[in-house]
């Protein structure tokens, strides 16, 4: 270990890295913490509270990862990274799974050699307006000024909206969401674009939050979701089976209020196989046969985790729309726990 | 009639006339304000159109810093106090206070401890800042580093005392050495300090950190204001005497040294300093092996201080050009050797021209410590950036907070020029 003193002097806390290959699983468990990448902060995604203690949906992941896998939803250590150090973060080794409302494309599971071990959020872009320019759809938005960040996506996605819809926009460049904020309540533009959760948190910010809309259009797929290295199956499957088993558990019924009764064993053979009263689910996993209970134990069903962060009672106010669960409309489907 | 001429004269003066004041126009206020303000048509437009800005910017600002919320606890109930009021939400601050000045990790328990180590970074610098004081405060100086250092991250204490030794054994083999040969001295010092780190590091017994007087606690955990004056005043108080090795190097005869100098300097000066930070951060990643990875704090300050040293290498070569080249023919005639002709007759001179070009880099090097925040290590402006303005309660509060940021970084780096006039006035640098 002690190499040189004056590394250790200086150092103190180089924290190992963690052989980057393959075994994350028995890294993990060694470890006993479990290294999650977060945002440096988004509002209802990821944020450090008062006291300096991390909230919100994509943490709530990472706890539930954590509480599966090690029994305790503390033992994570929040490793914040910024849209530019994410990538190189999980690739190095450095953290074992990033939680950061990382969008799954083509390129950055097949050619970054990322594996997507889900979707916690579907996300896409949407716009917001002022309610007195009485616009009901983006198809009224002919001739205005948007504001838009550059860099990004949401860019290209406007530019081919605007073009397939054959009307004209005027676009006003700018930096960051704090700065869309200011040119947008300025009246440098008539509209505000980027994605739809970030548009409805934005607006809760607002002085007067119910004077402006959000127009129904979607304009593009911003699939969020949780991710690994490639090439670690066992690992991708812990992650992918523990988000599944949050939104299994709503679908099911299974809440943090009701999960000890559940536990106890109930007449839903399914329910019996998620919290391991039935069959070797978490031996296959490598995991504690209840795993899964513990998992919904840090936060809840992917409901409550929902509800808590980001749903209709919180100032960001999102409904679950798409993020319903299939019977009822939504997109979120997992598939069986046999 | 009378022929005394006091007769023939309706009044004569008995004394001088008492001196009349002087017109309205020519004294007190309003000659200050026609002196100063109106003396011209031009002026006096300018004046009336300065006190108008004024006017509307004291308008809008007083009743929003007077009405300023202290207590609400985010800013959905501050406005709610606020009521349609034009008003500040300090709470932010009040709340997040600590938040700010220390990152959200390091334990509230210990703030004691950075604050602690403030308090002496005051003491150790006095010294060097003043030199009217006594010279034995200097020790304390030395050995300042080693007590901030088992202060901030705790840990064993090991760690500083062999650090320390190391110094002092290297320092110690310098002196017996360096008498003969230079470089004797330098390479028999380096090479004593390594072994001393070296064998004391295995003496640490592992874990020695767990249970020490001081717990630990990591770099990643260290934030906040914090962070910016830590890295601040490491970087800047390593990159003078680099800068000054490279600034002599650059003028060096010997042409491999001089050439590594002068790549060096270049190099560095024509990167930007956030590509620096990046290759910090994310592409030396993948140099080291995965198990021995360096500090990302120790990382960050060598490549701030590898930046600064290289444009204060700069500014000294422009003191060491502006000296007479009888200043060296000087030394030379004096039989002065090398080392001794630069501490004794060059560098107190061409370091006294740099001042203000050294502080110049001092002040924008304190500022640029803000760019840490672009690698996610959460400095002030990370703080304000990531997670208060990320919070449910606090998103959207911007003017309180960078307000906030702004002030203190204007108090040190006003200090720091302050400090430097006075230096100027005291060290009477243009020779007049």
């Amino acid at each position: 270990m002690n190499k040189s003193v004056f590394l250790g002097a200086l150092t103190v806390a180089g924290v190992a890295a963690g052989a980057a290959a393959a075994g994350t699983l028995d890294d993990v468990k060694a470890r006993g913490k479990l290294n999650c990448g977060v945002t440096t902060g988004l509002v209802g995604f990821a944020a450090p509270n008062a006291n300096g203690e991390w909230e919100g949906f994509d943490v709530a992941v990472c706890r539930a990862v954590a509480a599966a896998v090690l029994g305790d939803s503390t033992a994570v250590e929040f490793v914040p990274t910024t849209g530019k150090t994410r990538f190189t973060a999980l690739a190095s080794g450095e953290i074992d799974m990033l939680a950061r409302n990382t969008t799954w494309t083509f390129s950055r599971d097949v050619d970054l050699k990322f594996e997507f071990t889900g979707v916690n959020y579907y996300d896409g872009q949407g716009f917001m307006v002022p309610k007195e320019l009485g616009v009901s759809s983006a198809k009224e938005l002919d001739g205005a000024t948007v504001c838009i960040q550059t860099g990004t996506t949401t860019e290209l996605n406007l530019a081919d909206f605007f073009r397939s819809n054959n009307i004209s926009y005027e676009p006003v460049p700018i930096e960051t969401n704090a700065e869309a904020q200011q040119q947008y309540l300025a009246g440098a533009c008539d509209v505000y674009t980027t994605d739809a959760s970030g548009l409805a948190a934005t607006r809760a910010t607002f002085d007067d939050p119910a004077g402006h809309v959000l127009l129904p259009e979607i304009i593009s797929k911003e699939p969020l979701g949780p991710l690994v290295r490639h090439g670690d199956n066992e690992w991708g499957d812990v992650v992918r089976w523990t988000l599944n088993a949050l939104i299994t558990a709503e679908e099911l019924g299974v809440t943090s209020a009701n999960l000890a009764e559940m536990s106890a064993g109930t007449n839903n053979p399914e329910i019996n196989r998620l919290l391991g009263t039935e069959g070797t689910l978490g031996e296959m996993l490598g995991l504690s046969a209840d795993w899964a209970k513990n998992a919904i134990a840090a936060g809840g069903n992917y409901g409550e985790v929902f509800a808590k962060n980001i749903g209709e009672d919180t100032p960001i106010g999102l409904a679950r729309g798409l993020n319903a669960q299939w019977t009822e409309g939504g997109l979120l489907y997992s598939p069986p726990f046999r | 009639m009378s022929d005394k001429t006091s007769d023939s004269i309706a009044f004569v003066a008995k004394g001088t006339i008492p001196p009349s004041p002087p017109p309205a126009s020519q004294a007190g206020v309003v000659k200050w304000l026609r002196d100063n303000l109106f003396s011209s048509v031009p002026n006096g437009i300018l004046t009336l159109v300065a006190l108008t800005v004024i006017y509307l910017v004291l308008q809008k600002t007083l009743p929003w810093l007077y009405n300023g919320v202290w207590t609400t606890t985010s800013l959905n109930a501050c406005r709610e106090v606020l009521d349609g009021k034009v008003g500040a939400c300090f709470s932010v601050l009040t709340e997040r206070w600590h938040q700010l000045l220390y990152g959200f990790k390091y334990p509230a328990e210990f703030y004691w401890r950075p604050n602690l180590a403030l308090v002496l970074l005051l003491v150790a610098v006095a010294p060097v800042l003043f030199f009217d004081l006594p010279r034995k405060m200097l020790i304390f100086t030395g050995l300042y580093p080693f007590i901030a250092f088992w202060l901030i991250w705790g840990g064993t204490i090991m760690a500083p005392i062999i650090a320390l030794l190391g110094f002092v054994v290297g320092g110690a083999v310098f002196q017996i050495y360096g008498r003969g040969s230079f470089a004797a001295g330098f390479f028999g010092g380096i090479a004593a300090a390594l072994i001393i780190w070296a064998l004391g590091g295995m003496l640490i017994p592992e874990g020695a950190s767990e249970n020490a007087m001081l717990q630990a606690v990591p770099s990643r955990d260290l934030g906040g204001f914090m962070l910016n004056l830590m890295l601040g005043v490491t970087c800047v108080s390593l990159s003078l005497p680099l800068g000054i090795a490279l600034a002599l190097g650059r003028q060096s005869d010997m042409p491999l040294i001089k050439w590594m100098c002068v790549i060096f300097i270049e190099f560095v000066r024509g990167v930007p300093l956030i590509t620096l930070l990046f290759v910090a951060s994310v592409m030396l990643a993948y140099f080291f092996p995965p198990d021995a990875t360096v500090d990302l704090f120790l990382r960050v300050v060598i490549m701030i201080t590898m930046f600064s040293a290289a444009y204060i290498a700069e500014v000294i070569r422009g003191g060491l050009a502006a000296l007479p080249k009888g200043q060296y023919e000087a030394a030379d005639s004096l039989g002065l050797d090398y080392p001794q002709a630069m501490r004794l007759i060059i560098l107190p001179q061409a370091l006294k021209i740099s001042i203000p070009g050294i502080v110049n880099v001092a002040v924008g090097l304190f500022k640029d410590t803000t760019l840490v925040s672009v690698i996610s290590m959460f400095d002030l402006v990370g703080m304000i950036r990531g997670p208060i303005l990320a919070s449910t309660e606090w998103n959207g509060v911007y003017w309180e907070l960078l307000g906030f940021a702004a002030l203190l970084f204007f108090v040190v780096c006003y200090g720091i020029s302050q400090y430097s006039q006075w230096l100027e006035r005291r060290l009477a640098t243009d020779h007049r």
